[in-house]
């Protein structure tokens, strides 16, 4: 769980952007945020932030190293534009949701098409932000290239 | 029809019908552009994607700027890749040494009045400058860009920023006025939205003032930024596109330009803004300009006012990358380089440079570097254990002078 405006010069540093390699990504995101973040993290785990998550550059590679490292879900109170677009882009699940009371090692699960985040461990649902159905879409084919290599345009 | 924004228009103007705020359109994209960051990534989706041929090569861009010339094998065959692909689709393309993307599409007027243009790099609203609306997007979405000519997007709503006056202090330039914004509307506070300039101000203010206003919005989350026409000159005759007089904003901000004093960010946050007399005296061993936001030739040449005939103190470096190549001959021939070299000052390759904390003055642990460029989260220019302050070309050239942040005033 990280606080407001974790920025993608922290989740992947400009000095390891430069690469196809996607591991080597993955084996230096949100080590500026978080240095024990490679040694905490466990496939599968998901991502708590607070207000605009991702601000700072385009860089694609900060949505493909979390993906690359096997996070599940990235929930925000809201996300940076680029950063939001980039995620859904290339198939990272992230949600937006106002308001939730979600702790550290609570169990979650999700359902990206209705925007309902279930805590097991507080017996609590939470709801998303709604995505307009171009994104929903997008997210749901698993990002834009399968999008558009199914639909060869974007249909609003 | 009702009162429109300038994005409005502009985008109205693209899908040939009236849009307004909130409304989502599949727009026509005038033209593009990618880095050596983003640009291996675009490329690499827009093959997935099963592209071969580029919707629109004659407005497509590849510039090696970001880690220019390459410091290692690895990104020198990403370089490699770039230039054989632009080769291949015939896109326009720019070697090292060409410069920071940003300026290089500004000089060559790649980037027109009324167009849309989308760039695979965040500070892309620079071209609001020239009255175009532009915006930053990641590779993918770029890739998109490149092999349908076109993007979904919503049709950002707008902050109105109002720039009275028609003087600035002493010492006083568009980067601090560009802070006093930042620090009104926050890091986030224009998240999807235009930022949209207008006053008398605008009068006085150069191409080079408006691009240092428009670069700094991705400072703000805006999806764009842009300069209303009053005043900008460009070498050739366009059309302007003004807002309407009762177009709808969702914010109005009104500040006097000779309220404005210099302006400093301090670590770790762009929005995080003080009066540099505030925190004058701090200790700092290392200056940094240049960058899309601060490498132009104003930028040198306020600099060079200030380091004229000085030197720069030992224990205290000053490194200088010319934001294109340019710029970088306007400031040789007008002898701006040669007080700055004599100064001290450390010239390196016009491209981005250490601000993007690859190579060419990476800080070291400990070290409080002043910085003319847009960002100082932490490890930002490549070591998280070093703090970034940010501030004008002046307040670095006259804090350089010193080894402690000092007010650039007469007395520099």
């Amino acid at each position: 769980m990280y606080g407001d405006n974790i920025d993608t010069d922290r989740i992947i540093p400009g000095k390891y952007t430069k690469t196809l390699d996607l591991s080597m990504l993955a084996a230096h995101v949100m080590e500026d945020v978080d240095p024990a973040f490679a040694s905490r993290f466990q496939e599968g785990d998901l991502i708590v932030a607070g207000d605009n998550f991702g601000c700072g550059s385009s860089r694609e590679q900060a949505p493909l190293a979390l993906k690359t490292a096997q996070v599940s879900l990235v929930i925000a109170r809201f996300f940076a534009r680029i950063f939001f677009r980039n995620a859904i882009n290339i198939g990272l699940p992230v949600l937006e949701v106002p308001h939730h009371s979600i702790q550290m090692g609570d169990e979650i699960s999700f359902n990206l098409a209705e925007g309902k985040v279930v805590n097991h461990t507080r017996q609590e649902v939470y709801q998303a932000t709604p995505l307009p159905p171009v994104m929903l879409n997008i997210m749901q084919e698993g990002g834009l290239v399968p999008y558009l290599k199914k639909y060869k345009d974007f249909i609003l | 029809m009702l009162p429109q924004t300038i994005a409005e228009k502009i985008l109205s103007k693209h899908v040939g019908k009236p849009v307004y705020a909130g409304e989502l359109c599949v727009v026509p994209v005038d033209g593009a552009m990618a880095t050596d960051t983003t640009g291996p990534l675009a490329i690499k989706a827009f093959r997935e994607m099963g592209g071969e041929r580029l919707a629109n090569p004659e407005r497509f861009h590849l510039i090696i700027d970001h880690a220019a010339p390459a410091p290692n094998e690895r990104i020198a065959n990403l370089h490699r890749m770039m230039r054989s692909f632009a080769e291949e689709t015939g896109s326009h393309f720019y070697d090292i040494g060409s410069g920071i993307c940003h300026q290089v599409m500004v000089d060559h007027h790649r980037v027109n009045p009324g167009e849309v243009f989308m760039g695979a790099d965040s500070h892309t609203p620079t071209y609001g400058a020239v009255n175009a609306l532009a915006c930053g997007v990641g590779s993918t979405d770029l890739a998109a860009v490149m092999l349908t000519g076109k993007i979904w997007l919503k049709v950002p709503s707008s902050i109105r920023v109002n720039l009275h006056g028609h003087h600035l202090r002493e010492g006083v330039s568009a980067k601090d006025i560009v802070l006093e914004v930042v620090k009104h509307i926050t890091i986030s506070g224009a998240n999807y939205q235009s930022v949209e300039y207008h006053g008398e101000l605008l009068h006085y203010l150069s191409l080079s003032d408006r691009m240092v206003l428009c670069n700094m919005v991705a400072e703000m989350g805006a999806k764009t930024g842009i300069v209303s026409p009053e005043g900008l000159q460009l070498p050739f005759n366009f059309e302007p596109v003004f807002a309407d007089k009762e177009a709808v904003y969702t914010r109005v901000l009104d500040i006097e330009a000779e309220t404005i004093h210099p302006r400093l960010a301090i670590p770790h946050s762009p929005d995080n803004i003080h009066d540099v007399s505030a925190y004058a005296g701090t200790p700092i061993t290392y200056g940094f300009i240049g960058t899309c936001t601060n490498g132009r030739l104003q930028d040198l040449q306020s600099a060079a006012a200030i380091l004229k005939n000085k030197k720069i103190p030992s224990g205290v470096r000053l490194v200088i990358a010319p934001a294109s190549r340019q710029v970088l001959l306007d400031a040789m021939k007008d002898g701006t380089l040669q007080i700055l070299i004599e100064a001290g000052a450390s010239i390196i390759n016009s491209g981005c440079g250490p601000c993007v904390g690859t190579h060419d003055g990476v800080p070291g642990d400990g070290e409080v570097v002043i910085s003319a460029a847009n960002r100082n989260f932490k490890g930002r220019m490549g070591n998280p254990r070093s703090d970034i302050y940010l501030a004008s070309p002046a307040t670095v050239a006259a804090s350089v002078l010193y080894g402690r942040i000092t007010v650039p005033n007469q007395s520099n």
